[in-house]
């Protein structure tokens, strides 16, 4: 367990030793450079007094880089042509125009209206958000259980960081499409519609998922929104006045207690103000299902908790070297300082942990979303599901398969791109 | 480059290549040929229905479309167990077949107008009608498809039943949910589980279902009426006539075989009989095999070591399945099975 985190935290310290390599590499190459311009100049003379164009190293390095590219752009080639080829061959038609085509089968959950009349374009599209749906989600909570679980890894409760330990240990070394499978097994066992578990008034656990109670639309729920949004925003700029007051007069306000206040406050305020509305729409049994509330099927809930419960393990991994990759001394000379330890947690340790746990989470959240594409094995429809019916029903293989990349490309590119940008918000600045 | 193009291609899809129609009658077809040096047909089969195709704890496989696999084996390499079966997905099951991973596709699949032709396909006559059936709990108390509006459905995707649905209930204007599983186990065990009202299929791999997946199969009711047009059939790639032509005939040898009272058990007395058709159909008089670029005995071979069609629907359908024949019945006793003039 201990060697578990010693490259990782030997990752994070090694990133000092790696920048520095390459500050000195390129000093040493550019002196080099100059070094060698003088000495070959005279040395590497060609009977007629020329050098030759290849032992220009501006040449060579531009020649290997158009050979690489004519090498990627052939093969791409090569393989878009052999492909043609044999469709063409076997007379499998080809194209996107199936696209518009009316869909003609239905979807067991989706968050926009959709009918099987719809084309198989918009199907695909629920795919897609029933896939967001999942990694959201899944991201959300896989945070927070990893980083408690990480936390906990560091205690000094002894119970505490075993439990800790037993969860990590049991979660990351099972298959991820184990954890699917035994989470879609668990909820099945759950009794029927009829005899439904209530955890409270109007919520209902059964083998077709949660339902539970949401508020009837009310005009005045948009002010609240607005209320809300206004909180946030106001919320960070009393945080970045705060420090900057902290920072020029050495008083600390305490900024987590009053940005909570603001952003439950205004929306609270907002609501009382339109004259509190409020009435449920409660689930009620009707024929074979629940009908109204908020439904959650049993498949979304198995495919989040068992991607979720194994992403968190990792996590919590990354989180525990993270923090024990901070110098001890950092923290005894905060305490020397007289700092509260939720102080020195937030001022001391977690700057310096977050630099070293931000990119290895950016991948653990890369390959939950993956993973998602998992929802396929217990009939989630996701958009491996839906682009399965698709590719079954058109026989557009090539077609469906390149779309089902093409997505998945796209959000992955799209949660790297966000990690990145946090990587530079919570990186050591140099100044 | 374009040599080496079709070299690559020619090894990625082995047998693919289209073949013209008058060479094939001369020699053999690229996957007649393959399958002779092989010795062995690859045969894709559905992973476990009871009656179609379901491997037995030996690992042996036993149902209707394992024996038309069989049936192929025993004419054109002279031995029914020389089959390989892969059991596929109903998702896999095109690819597989138009890669070239499997020499036939006999996997309760569907004839329709897109697989046959923008998938690149043929089939052969259809060896089994059915169409979407539907198993309920009794508990339920739905007995017709008018009161299942608002059920949770068990599908798999992709699959012809998973459009039927969809129409089905729209056209009744009520709705449903579907649950869309591939594995047959996990679709299954999700129906018997509780986790659907419905399990949705072609009615007649509801039997097995039924009698060896459910604890109580009393609890269990096969809704009457299938609410769709499903004739399965063989499917191969298209291009190679030849082999097309032998799943053709392999299946009507099947259907004249019962009609003219051929059976597994007096084939070889047979071959004495002074009926025409049968002494043409057994290489007693023609060489039909030569034609089709087999030996004289191909058809006597099936009936030898795979039955008839009767044999065969009666092996795999009778008890405890007893699925009654009914339409599969031939069509002298009033069902749809046609042979074709075998001359």
């Amino acid at each position: 367990m201990i060697s578990a985190a010693v490259p990782l935290s030997c990752a994070g310290g090694g990133d000092f030793s790696l920048i520095h390599f390459f500050l000195l590499s390129d000093n040493m190459a550019s002196s080099e450079d100059s070094a060698t311009e003088k000495l070959t100049a005279p040395d590497r003379v060609t009977p007629k007094g020329d050098t030759s164009i290849f032992n220009s190293m501006a040449f060579r390095g531009i020649a290997y880089q158009v050979l690489l590219a004519a090498f990627v752009i052939l093969g791409g080639l090569y393989l878009y042509i052999n492909v043609n080829a044999n469709l063409e061959r076997q007379g499998i038609a080809t194209g996107w125009s199936f696209f518009n085509e009316n869909a003609g089968f239905d979807i067991g959950e989706s968050p926009i209206e959709y009918d099987s009349e719809d084309s198989y374009g918009f199907a695909l599209w629920v795919g897609v958000l029933n896939t967001l749906r999942v990694a959201f989600v899944g991201i959300i909570l896989a945070t927070i259980l990893g980083v408690f679980m990480g936390i906990a890894r560091t205690s000094r409760n002894w119970l505490l960081s075993k439990v800790a330990n037993v969860y990590v240990e049991i979660c990351r070394n099972v298959p991820v499409v184990l954890h699917v499978l035994f989470w879609a097994t668990v909820v099945r066992f759950l009794p029927h519609p009829k005899q439904a578990i209530t955890p409270f008034d109007g919520a209902f656990l059964m083998n077709r998922g949660i339902v539970f109670p949401i508020p009837n639309e009310h005009p005045a729920y948009i002010w609240v929104g607005v209320a809300f949004v206004l909180g946030v925003i106001g919320a960070i700029f009393l945080g970045r006045w705060a420090q900057r007051w902290r920072e020029m007069t050495g008083q600390y306000i305490p900024t987590f207690l009053w940005g909570c206040v603001i952003v439950i406050g205004l929306p609270l305020a907002a609501w009382l103000v339109q004259g509190a509305p409020l009435t449920w729409n409660v689930p009620a049994l009707r024929g074979f299902n629940f009908q109204g509330g908020m439904a959650l099927s049993p498949e979304y809930a198995a495919l989040v908790v068992g991607v979720t419960v194994y992403t968190a393990a990792f996590i919590a991994e990354i989180v525990r070297a993270g923090i024990q990759s901070v110098p001890h001394g950092q923290i005894e000379a905060a305490r020397a300082l007289g700092l509260r330890p939720r102080f020195i947690m937030h001022y001391v340790t977690m700057p310096q942990a977050l630099r070293v746990i931000v990119p290895p989470t950016a991948s653990q959240y890369l390959s939950l979303t993956k993973n998602s594409s998992l929802g396929v094995l217990i009939g989630y429809p996701d958009l491996v599901n839906i682009g399965n019916t698709t590719l079954n029903q058109t026989g557009q293989a090539v077609e469906a398969i390149a779309i089902m990349m093409i997505v998945y490309l796209s959000i992955s590119l799209a949660i790297s791109t966000f990690m990145n940008l946090y990587n530079r918000l919570v990186a050591i600045k140099e100044r | 480059m374009k040599t080496f193009i079709t070299a690559v291609a020619a090894i990625a899809f082995a047998g693919a290549m289209a073949v013209d129609t008058k060479t094939a009658m001369a020699e053999d077809g690229p996957t007649l040929k393959a399958v002779k040096a092989r010795g062995e047909v690859i045969c894709g089969v559905h992973q476990g229905r009871y009656g179609f195709a379901i491997a037995d704890s030996q690992g042996k496989w036993k149902g209707l479309d394992v024996d038309f696999c069989r049936a192929v084996a025993a004419a054109t390499l002279g031995d029914s167990e020389k089959v390989k079966y892969i059991p596929l997905g109903s998702v896999q099951r095109f690819p597989a077949l138009q890669s070239g991973e499997v020499d036939m596709l006999s996997r309760t699949t569907t004839i329709t107008l897109t697989r046959d032709s923008a998938l690149g396909l043929n089939f052969g006559p259809p060896t089994f009608y059915t169409g979407t059936g539907f198993m309920v709990r009794k508990s339920i108390g739905a007995t017709t498809v008018d009161q299942m509006a608002g059920a949770a459905i068990c599908v798999f995707p992709g699959s012809t039943t998973e459009k039927n649905i969809a129409s089905l209930f729209k056209s009744k204007g009520m709705k449903f949910t579907p649950v869309v599983i591939e594995s047959s186990k996990q679709l299954v065990g999700a129906y018997m589980s509780g986790r659907c009202d419905v399990l949705a299929m072609d009615q007649a791999g509801l039997p097995g279902h039924q009698q060896y997946d459910a604890k109580k199969p009393a609890d269990h009711l096969i809704i009457p009426g299938v609410y769709s047009k499903e004739p399965l059939g063989i499917g191969v790639r298209a291009g190679d006539d030849q082999w097309f032509d032998i799943i053709k005939w392999v299946t009507h040898a099947t259907f004249n075989a019962e009609e003219w009272g051929v059976s597994s058990k007096n084939v070889d007395s047979m071959l004495k009989t002074k009926d025409p058709n049968v002494k043409r159909l057994l290489g007693a008089s023609a060489d039909l095999g030569k034609k089709l670029g087999l030996d004289k005995q191909w058809a006597y071979r099936i009936i030898k070591q795979v039955g008839n069609y009767g044999e065969i629907y009666e092996s795999n359908w009778g008890p405890p399945l007893s699925l009654a024949r009914g339409i599969n019945n031939l069509w002298t006793n009033g069902g749809l099975m046609y042979g074709f003039p075998m001359k």
